[in-house]
């Protein structure tokens, strides 16, 4: 079913206002050796079908597994509302809103994302989104080049062990200084930052609470690298952010994140959110879309894409990034996500978070041989264990009780072989807990 | 459109102190967590205080103030506003696929739990393949854009693996904003090159820049005016006699689909947008899907991972990959608008695709010749999928493409592309896609006939539209200058 309206009537009206016998005709530029033959594809089916295929496939995959995996992305509950709201087909089927008088729904909800966004770090300006968590710290590095004009960077090593790898891959041809400093029981190393730092260092990348779940005030490495003229760039979880201290009361000059917590789905790995604020004074370097807020000959309060001095289709090579699409549906989502949960729902989720994050990890310590990774930290809702094996022996075995139980950090860090990140959710309850902590128990003996 | 009158407030001022839309799961476990209090936040962040209703209200309200495809034709040059089929949106919120963690593959044992994901991946990596005539696919790349850059890391890795020095990418004047953007990005310096009067790349001009120092050229085919350059494989012998590569803008493939492939035009690195030419919806700005293609020759500098088809039936992800360029996204890329595009694809097949790019092309062609009465058309002959019309005929009344774009809004439209491409006069670029039908089209044209009409006799009702939505043209010189950007507190 191609979706095509015309009939073979009104095809043939058309090419007769064109003085043509074929839609063939139209292709005649196309010289006859560069054109294919029949495409190697299966055939068109109807609905029915497909919709049948597609849920068939659906099946292949896992179903009811109780998760404590995280490691950024998390299984938060949604409510229906946001499905029910974001589905609103004048939202989903428009384009980036060029048009304001015929986009004021889209831009109003981005201005009303971006000061959701700003509350909730503590920080000026947000943008309109970027794609994920991961280029919203390459691109929060590209800007903090552009305010320093410096070229050297110093990255904690407990930042996504996934958004390092990206930054990599995306700085190779930059000849940029990327230094990355290794943790210390859990928390960035002050020290190690402190000699790294110089007077061409742009910024410090941090991320709170880190990879390994532990909480990093970072106030004093705001101190640390102003001293020295760079920026503090954190990376941060936001519904961490109902009970945390917000980047902007640490000092934090441009705090990215992964949004896919408020209110999108897993949906293996996308689409998610990347959201970004920053204070007013880096405004103009920021990336991608801004919408602003004016007003019409009326005196009407309108809301427009702002700033677009800035961006690829004014600038071209000289913008300050290539960003043309946001997440906007993402966003919209997140808005209306985070509108449901209200100012006292926030926090007491992050709170019911981190109390049964809290009696997980007093449950799991009690199985002989377990202990904390990383002792004497405060912690969110994630934590990693040591078992007394590697924890990739015990994931298949606790997969086929129904438990993902978590990451095994040896996948990045191969002297962690026997470290587990495990996460818990408002989604777990007592139960799920007390399962996790048996059957570990009865894997472990 | 049905718009309202009455001024629209903000979420945060509808607040009632106090007031909830959601009651949190009670707390099943004994004791309350203490976090120490100096890694607390003072007070909560300022989010609303509403009902479930109160915000219900608030988002139809908003979205009645939205133009959506599903609203009116939505003629936006080079955007591939096409109807988004229903049963895509359905696949794509199936719980086999929303509720799947992207790290389960990353433990052990966990490839198997996600095999049903996995099969979407490398089908629609073969469909695209097929679609294309490629070597591979990445789904990885988050958005057109996203796919420039990986496309031009890719060039970069090819010419580091071979020991070649190159730092230059030639783009055609006529191009999307992005493509200079993207290779800037990457890293490479940008020369543009000029385009001859149809907007096609010059050969001539071309020779003049090819040199050793070029790695790339970027080209979109069919061009922004909506043209195939018939020289297209004489440019790419010229590129590739260099070493340099070609890369392909899928931003207009919807023209070319099942007639011909970017690997047979000579071209060795493409990127499509899902979001553009395989229906999945653009989301008021996204998320896309920029998947990007390679020739065989390049596959092995693809981002990490892959996904691995094995005799069994089973597939499995590859991260030993030592020439890939490494990871652009964290996983897989936006699976939920792959997945939508997969059904799409599923559904349109091998027939459905090639009348797709035959009406899409006959859809505009039909426009641009009832057009010419009223405006001028930047090309004379036949066009593709799009073509570029120009309001410099109303000028001479004081009339500009921005008045008759909103002009359009009025009558309930959205207005085609305006200023773009540069190289044409109050440019307003015009595509219909396949699946609008004759009817809406004579509608439009009607319509576009009575503006120039107006143009003549009542040139100062142009320049006071829109008059029938919530807000007149608003003041964007004021929200440069003093940008308001977030509601104080």
């Amino acid at each position: 079913m191609p979706y095509i309206a015309n009939t073979d009537e009104q095809r043939r009206q058309m090419l007769a206002t064109l003085g043509l016998d074929s839609v063939d005709e139209l292709f005649a530029d196309v010289p006859p050796e560069l054109r294919c033959g029949e495409l190697d594809l299966p055939a068109g089916h109807p609905e029915q079908e497909v919709g049948q295929q597609v849920a068939r496939l659906a099946r292949h995959n896992t179903a009811g597994l109780v998760s404590f995996l995280g490691g950024g992305f998390y299984d938060h509950f949604i409510p229906a509302a946001v499905d029910a709201l974001a589905s609103r087909s004048e939202f989903y089927t428009a384009y980036t809103p060029y048009q304001p008088e015929a986009s004021q729904g889209t831009l109003q909800a981005i201005y009303e994302y971006q000061t959701a966004i700003c509350r909730l770090t503590g920080l000026e300006v947000a943008n309109a989104s970027l794609y994920d968590g991961g280029t919203a710290v390459y691109e929060a590095m590209m800007m903090a080049l552009r305010v320093t004009r410096r070229n050297r960077v110093i990255v904690d090593e407990a930042l996504s062990p996934i958004y390092r790898k990206m930054v990599r891959s995306y700085t190779r041809n930059l000849g940029i200084e990327l230094v990355e400093t290794p943790s210390r029981a859990g928390l960035a190393d002050r020290d190690a930052i402190a000699e790294a730092i110089d007077d061409k260092t742009a910024a410090v990348i941090v991320q709170n609470p880190n990879f390994f779940g532990c909480i990093d005030d970072a106030s004093d490495l705001a101190e640390m690298i102003h001293d020295a003229g760079g920026l503090l760039v954190a990376s941060v979880y936001p519904i961490s952010l109902g009970l945390l201290k917000p980047p902007g009361e640490m000092g934090v000059d441009i705090a990215v994140g992964e949004g896919q917590s408020l209110g999108l789905p897993l949906s293996f790995g996308g689409p998610y959110l990347g959201f970004m604020a920053a204070r007013k004074k880096h405004m103009r370097k920021m990336p991608g879309r801004i919408v602003g807020r004016t007003t019409d000959a009326q005196g009407r309060d309108g809301f427009v894409l702002t700033l677009q001095a800035r961006e690829q289709h004014i600038r071209r090579e000289k913008a300050t990034s290539n960003i043309c699409t946001n997440q906007g549906l993402c966003a919209l989502r997140a808005l209306m996500y985070l509108s449901m949960l209200g100012k006292a729902g926030l926090p007491e989720l992050a709170q019911r978070c981190a109390d049964k994050a809290d009696y997980a990890r007093r449950r799991l310590l009690d199985v002989p041989g377990v202990t904390m990774r990383f002792p004497n930290r405060w912690y969110f809702n994630e934590f990693v264990l040591n078992l007394p094996v590697a924890a990739d022996k015990v994931i298949r075995g606790l997969f086929q009780r129904g438990l993902a139980a978590g990451f095994p950090l040896g996948r990045y860090w191969p002297e962690m072989n026997n470290s587990l990140l495990l996460a818990v959710t408002e989604k777990r309850t007592k139960e799920d807990i007390d399962f996790l902590a048996h059957t570990l128990d009865v894997i472990l003996r | 459109m049905a718009f309202q009158d009455k001024p629209m407030t903000l979420i945060f001022e509808k607040s009632v102190p106090g007031r909830r839309a959601t009651r949190n799961v009670d707390r099943d476990v004994e004791t309350p967590f203490t976090i120490r209090e100096d890694l607390l936040r003072d007070a909560p962040a300022e989010l609303p205080e509403l009902s479930e209703l109160d915000i219900a209200r608030h988002f139809t309200e908003l979205s009645r103030r939205n133009f959506g495809v599903d609203t009116g034709f939505y003629p936006l040059g080079s955007c591939t506003m096409k109807y988004n089929p229903k049963v895509c949106e359905q696949a794509a919120v199936m719980p086999g696929f929303a509720d799947l963690h992207p790290l389960l593959p990353q433990l052990p044992g966990g490839e198997m739990l996600v095999q049903g994901a996995l099969a979407v991946l490398h089908e629609m990596d073969l469909m695209l393949r097929a679609i294309c005539g490629m070597g591979g696919f990445t789904l990885q790349p988050l958005a057109g854009a996203h796919g420039e850059l990986t496309g031009a890391m890719i060039i970069a890795a090819y010419h580091r693996d071979r020991g070649n020095a190159k730092d230059v990418i030639l783009i055609p004047d006529s191009a999307h904003g992005t493509n200079p953007a993207s290779a800037a990005i990457a890293g490479y310096d940008v020369k543009t090159i000029p385009s001859d009067p149809h907007g096609l790349m010059d050969v001539d001009a071309l020779r003049e820049h090819l040199d050793d120092k070029v790695a790339g050229v970027m080209l979109t085919c069919p061009n922004t005016l909506g043209l195939f350059n018939p020289r297209v494989k004489d440019i790419a012998d010229l590129v590739h006699g260099v070493d340099g590569l070609m890369y392909y803008d899928g931003a207009n493939l919807n023209a070319l689909l099942g007639r011909c492939r970017p690997g047979d035009l000579g071209f060795d690195i493409v990127h499509l947008n899902l979001h553009k030419t395989f229906a999945a919806p653009h989301g008021g700005g996204g998320p896309g899907a920029g998947p990007v293609g390679v020739v065989e020759r390049l596959v092995d500098f693809l981002p990490t991972s892959v996904v691995v088809a094995h005799d069994d039936g089973t597939y499995t992800l590859d991260y030993d990959r030592p020439k890939s360029i490494g990871y652009v996204a964290p996983f897989y890329g936006n699976f939920g608008v792959i997945l939508k595009a997969y059904t799409y694809l599923l559904s349109v097949g091998r027939d459905g695709l090639a009348a797709v790019a035959d009406n899409a092309v006959l859809n505009a062609n039909y426009v641009a010749a009832k057009l010419r009465e009223h405006y001028d058309v930047a090309v004379d002959g036949l066009c593709m999928h799009e073509f570029v019309a120009s309001a410099s005929r109303q000028a001479a009344h004081g009339v500009r493409a921005i008045d008759v774009a909103k002009a359009l809004i009025d009558r309930g439209y959205h207005p085609p592309t305006v200023y773009f491409p540069l190289i044409v006069d109050e440019a307003m670029m015009i595509e219909p896609t396949e699946t609008e039908g004759k009817e809406t089209l004579d509608a439009f044209v009607a319509a576009m006939g009575e503006i120039a009409e107006l143009a003549k006799s009542d040139p100062e009702a142009l320049h006071a539209a829109p008059t029938d939505t919530p807000v007149g043209r608003l003041d964007e010189t004021t929200a440069n200058r003093k940008p308001d950007v977030a509601a104080p507190c």
